[in-house]
């Protein structure tokens, strides 16, 4: 009972925090609402006992991810007035797609719902019922394979994103470290003795 | 003794009148409301301690006037709850071309942040708010959130070096997120479990068995990304008064000062303190269990201990900012990306070759 109450009051603000980021007029509050609705998922899941991956939705997208969009727009000076002028020519267009989606969406679960039936509640958990400790069992033996590839294809995006961006340009100053931490004091200073000025 | 007596049976009557199902949850919240209050005062403590502490090893007094209720002991105890009755009846200045929603919001976000992360904390041996599986990722996702307090105080603020410290923020934070998670691994290899009571209870057997041997170059990469996430000297060119007059909090006054920027820090520095103990120097239990017979009194696992070792690493956190000079930024990028990450990976590789050679603590799976 309780938990389909809190479902409600949760699955209000997310679908109320997606609304936002389509209608505010600023981005940056736009992209806040996008916070909030990551958020707000990520509770959902949470009701669902799934807490790993609630977790890692608000430590990867909320944490990290979000944070680097807003470094982004707010360093830019957007013109909003500029973004909302070809509105009516992209609307049907967007209109098309929110439809094809929602068509989908449809589908699956009217109409194939993957042999489960729709009115059945899902058996309850075992006690000692760990998501994570599932998870890491599933990711490490059967879909080893499929897991590892997907490390890999990261890390040659993030190896590629660098080499794209990377540039030498000529005559930059540069901090060398190893050659600051090699120094000695001999090569930067030269003790002079000086003879007192003798007095007269 | 007749009034108390009564006033003790009247009470139990009035919790038995209470019906049962509402037992648990009304427990629960006086324990929130108890540790909440207990960090609080710390952090009001932590404040007069630190300005006692740099000023000794400054050679001069810190606070020596203020007393409480103008007794005539302990000179100065009394100075941060002085200064916080002055901050909450100062003015709270709206700056006029502020997103005033989003400047009021964000010292409640930060304030939020800071106190939720309380919640799966094993204080002792039987006593944790939420004693839940994932709590090491519960930890991280709460301090990642952290930042949001400071990213939108600096934008909504609409100013320049508000702006700029917000900035420099989340790079910063960001940055060293990563090697703190790296360092975590490392402690979840050992400990086997992603909750914090389990990773204290792996460490028991005294101070041979504590993750501090094993794992000695994460708990110092843990530590020291701590202090760059806290936003602490010498980190703290969120604030870097000799650049941008005192970072994202410029624009704030008042009570919202103090939740968007003493309050959180603070809490966040015992956080970070109580954790790096809890991780690396087996929390709650005794450094001399198997060393000394069990009935003795110093070989009971307490929250005395934990207090110890958080008091330990605090005295650090102060003597730390009392030493060093404020890193440049690019040197604080280049510590966090270059020489943090490399250095986690490479241990966990290590530790990695322990486990599978079965040495030290790993010893017992052999």
């Amino acid at each position: 009972m309780l938990t389909t109450l809190l479902f409600y009051v949760f699955a209000t603000i997310l679908v109320g925090s997606a609304v936002g980021v389509v209608l505010s007029r600023n981005p940056v509050r736009a992209a806040l609402f996008l916070v909030l609705a990551f958020f707000e998922s990520s509770v959902l899941w949470l009701l669902l006992d799934a807490e790993f991956l609630g977790l890692v939705l608000v430590l990867v997208y909320v944490g990290a991810v979000m944070v680097l969009f807003l470094f982004v727009i707010m360093m830019l000076d957007i013109n909003v007035a500029q973004l909302r002028e070809g509105f009516t020519k992209h609307a049907p267009l967007g209109a098309l797609v929110a439809g094809l989606m929602i068509a989908e969406i449809v589908y699956v679960v009217w109409f194939r719902h993957l042999g489960m039936s729709l009115s059945v509640t899902a058996p309850p958990l075992p006690a000692n019922y760990s998501n994570t400790h599932l998870l890491g069992q599933v990711l490490y033996t059967d879909y080893m394979l499929p897991f590892e590839l997907a490390a890999i294809v990261l890390l040659i995006a993030i190896v590629a994103a660098i080499a794209l961006t990377m540039r030498h340009r000529v005559g930059f100053k540069k901090q060398d470290v190893s050659a600051q931490v090699a120094r000695r004091r001999e090569e930067a200073v030269r003790i002079v003795k000086v003879d007192a000025e003798k007095t007269s | 003794m007749t009034i108390i007596n009564s006033l003790i049976d009247r009470l139990s009557a009035l919790w038995a009148s209470i019906p049962e199902f509402l037992h648990a949850p009304i427990i629960k919240t006086a324990e929130i409301i108890g540790v909440m209050l207990v960090v609080v005062i710390s952090v009001a403590l932590l404040t007069y301690a630190e300005r006692k502490v740099i000023g000794w090893m400054q050679a001069r007094h810190g606070p020596n006037q203020i007393r409480i209720f103008g007794l005539p002991i302990l000179k100065g105890v009394a100075q941060p709850f002085a200064d916080v009755i002055k901050l909450l009846l100062k003015e709270v200045l709206l700056p006029s071309k502020a997103d005033k929603l989003l400047f009021l919001a964000a010292p409640m976000i930060a304030i939020v942040t800071a106190l939720t992360t309380w919640a799966v904390v094993p204080f002792s041996p039987d006593f944790v708010l939420a004693d839940v599986d994932a709590g090491l990722l519960y930890l991280l996702a709460m301090t990642s959130l952290g930042v949001y307090g400071v990213i939108i105080a600096g934008w909504a603020s609409n100013s320049k070096y508000a702006m700029l410290g917000a900035m420099r923020s989340a790079a910063q934070i960001v940055a060293y997120e990563i090697a703190m998670g790296f360092a975590l691994v490392g402690v979840l290899m050992a400990a086997g479990s992603l909750n914090l009571t389990d990773i204290v209870r792996a460490q028991s057997g005294g101070l041979l068995h504590w993750n501090l041997l094993w794992l000695f170059p994460l708990m110092i990469i843990y530590f020291i990304s701590g202090v760059a996430e806290t936003n602490r000297a010498p980190f703290d060119v969120v604030e870097g008064e000799s650049e941008i007059v005192a970072g994202f909090h410029v624009e704030y006054s008042g009570a919202t000062f103090a939740t968007v920027f003493a309050l959180p820090e603070y809490a966040n520095m015992i956080l970070i303190a109580m954790l790096t103990s809890v991780f690396f120097l087996g929390g709650w239990l005794s450094p001399f269990q198997g060393l000394v017979p069990a009935d003795w009194l110093l070989a009971q696992s307490s929250f005395l201990w934990l207090f110890v070792k958080t008091l330990w690493f605090l005295f650090v956190y102060l003597w730390i900012r009392a030493t060093f000079p404020r890193y440049r930024y690019d040197q604080i990028m280049r510590l966090g990306w270059k020489v943090f990450i490399p250095l986690t990976i490479v241990w966990i590789l290590v530790e990695c070759g322990m486990v599978a050679l079965r040495v030290g603590p790993w010893a017992q799976f052999g």
